[in-house]
């Protein structure tokens, strides 16, 4: 988050009804990218695995809610420790907090940024989930997401966005969480996929997406729900900068669909629905970091690069050979990584900050910020995630066994299927659903 | 009698229904079916990965007729499955045993 500049240092802040509200709203269009994520990945993966998708989504709204509440708000955004941590007793709990206390230096009450953050918080976690697909143990998925949080997201938010953080004070422009967020969960994706290795028949069996027509729900949920994640991160609206990372994400998301699809048509022949989605998220990722500091036409700029670069990168995976599913790696961790370089190139020094980049006589000192964020957040995030991965492997085992996960992750971690394809009951649900004659034998006494 | 069948492209349904009704054929049966023969499949692309799909959707209709109809019938078949490009399938006839009516247990020719 920006330091204060809403309002003149003279006068304490008042807390905005309007600013309030219009920060609770943006917390709600936050909460529905994470279903909306669910949905992008959920169409993804083949029919078999459908349920174990959305639910990895899913359980991070749950548990991550409740760590935040405990401690990770505390860990995050409380009073710093060493620039590697907060902690405030007061947070702990959310228990010290009053109704009108305000955020300091902003408009708004502590527990609408609180509960804004906590949304953030939650997507981050489950984007990691598109490159395990049809592998983890539910258990082991859900132990990994609260270590995840409590010893990689809820510091690196600190050190991106806490006062006294050390990306913070060092200057490193991450608008609405480019580095805490994606390069965070990309990097992350890509140190547990190194640690539990490929999906069964990587490589050979065909693994097509089961529903396209999900994945474009999702990512226009994801897209939708960004403006709240982008526009919402200044806090409030008083000076203009929420309005223009509103436009710059809306720009920069449609150049890069519309990039990545010339690539694709290009290189191999179709404009592909899995490549408009997948363009756009692309562009969102990218914008995020970048959104506050560039204009719209940077913002053209920064689309158009990522949705290129992003569409080159997922094909990487076959070419190295590790098995980032859904590419998490080509898209989050690549996009992150170009829309926060490009800072340095782009940022015109009118919007978020007055930091210039490059292209606008500011030099390479912006851009060597950045390069250090960038670096710092992924070097951490990729170990921890792997050593955690590592040790969740080596004590309750990380993957389902390879007879589950050919069988379906959905019908061996879940006991469900997504689809009953079958009037002659084909799949597992329709099976247990029919009543047995016993028992409708039985209820025949009873009544 | 000589039990029909054709696997052929699914848009060409609905002309060869109504070349059989105009022949006479009373009943047929209809399946959804895939396969291939010497044209393969095709191919699809998902965020550059090509995935070559072997096996292409058709139909298969099954038709049971009287011994002396049989070779006009695949005629029949043939000509309204047809359009000229690979893929268009195949028809054939195999001899049938018996038949019988379910409803009325008639055998035979009185079955069809």
């Amino acid at each position: 988050m920006a330091p204060a500049a809403i309002t003149l240092a003279a006068e304490a802040p008042k807390l905005s009804a309007a600013n309030t509200g219009f920060m609770l709203i943006c917390s709600a269009l936050v909460m529905l990218m994470t279903p909306g994520l669910a949905f992008f990945y959920g169409g993804m993966v083949r029919v078999k695995s459908t349920l174990n998708m959305l639910m990895m989504s899913f359980i991070s709204l749950g548990i991550i809610t409740i760590l935040w509440v405990l401690y990770g708000f505390s860990v995050a955004f409380g009073t710093d420790k060493g620039s590697l941590f907060g902690w405030d007793g007061d947070y702990v709990g959310l228990s010290g907090i009053g109704l009108t206390q305000l955020w300091d230096g902003y408009t708004i009450p502590i527990y609408v940024f609180a509960v804004f953050q906590l949304m953030f918080a939650i997507i981050t976690p489950a984007l990691i989930s598109g490159a395990l697909a049809d592998r983890v143990k539910f258990t082991a998925w859900s132990l990994f997401i609260a270590l995840w949080a409590t010893i990689v997201y809820f510091p690196v938010a600190h050190w991106v966005w806490g006062t006294g953080g050390w990306a913070f004070d060092l200057g490193v422009i991450d608008f609405a969480g480019g580095t805490a967020v994606h390069i965070n969960a990309g990097a992350a994706a890509l140190g547990v996929i190194l640690v539990i290795g490929k999906r069964v028949g990587f490589k050979k069996d065909p693994m097509r997406p089961h529903s396209l027509p999900w994945t474009m729900l999702g990512a226009g949920l994801l897209w939708f729900g960004w403006f709240g994640f982008n526009a919402g991160s200044w806090l409030g609206n008083d000076d203009g900068v929420g309005a223009l990372m509103f436009v710059n994400t809306q720009v920069a998301t449609a150049a890069a669909m519309l990039a990545w699809l010339v690539y694709e048509k290009l290189r191999h022949g179709a404009f592909t629905s899995l490549g408009a989605a997948s363009g756009a998220v692309a562009g969102l990722v990218a914008i995020t970091p970048s959104g506050g500091a560039v204009s719209p036409l940077g913002a053209i700029a920064v689309g158009a690069i990522a949705g290129v670069l992003c569409a080159m990168a997922v094909g990487l995976k076959y070419k190295f050979g590790y098995d980032d599913s859904l590419d998490v790696v080509g898209v989050h961790l690549v996009g992150g990584i170009v829309g926060s370089l490009l800072i340095g190139f782009f940022a015109t020094g009118g919007g978020q900050s007055d930091a210039q980049g490059l292209f606008y006589g500011g030099g390479l000192t912006q851009f060597w910020k950045q390069c250090a964020g960038v670096g710092g957040v992924l070097a951490y995030s990729l170990i921890a995630s792997a050593i955690l991965a590592f040790l969740i492997d080596k004590t309750i085992g990380m993957r389902v066994s390879e007879d589950d996960e050919v069988t379906g992750i959905d019908q061996t971690e879940h006991a469900e299927t997504a689809y009953d394809f079958s009037g002659a009951g084909g799949g597992a649900a329709a099976r247990t659903a029919v009543p047995s004659p016993v028992a409708q034998e039985s209820k025949k006494v009873d009544a | 009698m000589k039990l029909i069948t054709a696997v052929v492209k699914p848009h060409r349904l609905d002309e060869i229904k109504e070349a059989l009704q105009a022949f006479g054929v009373q009943g047929l049966t209809v399946t959804e079916a895939s396969g291939y023969g010497r044209q393969r499949g095709h191919t699809e692309v998902y965020r550059g990965a090509e995935y070559t799909v072997d096996l292409v959707p058709k139909i298969r209709i099954e038709v049971l007729v009287e011994d002396d109809d049989a070779d006009q019938l695949i005629d029949v078949v043939v000509k309204a499955a047809r359009t000229g490009k690979i893929g268009d399938g195949k028809v054939w006839a195999v001899p049938v045993e018996t038949a019988v009516r379910v409803r009325t247990g008639e055998r035979g020719p009185d079955a069809l």
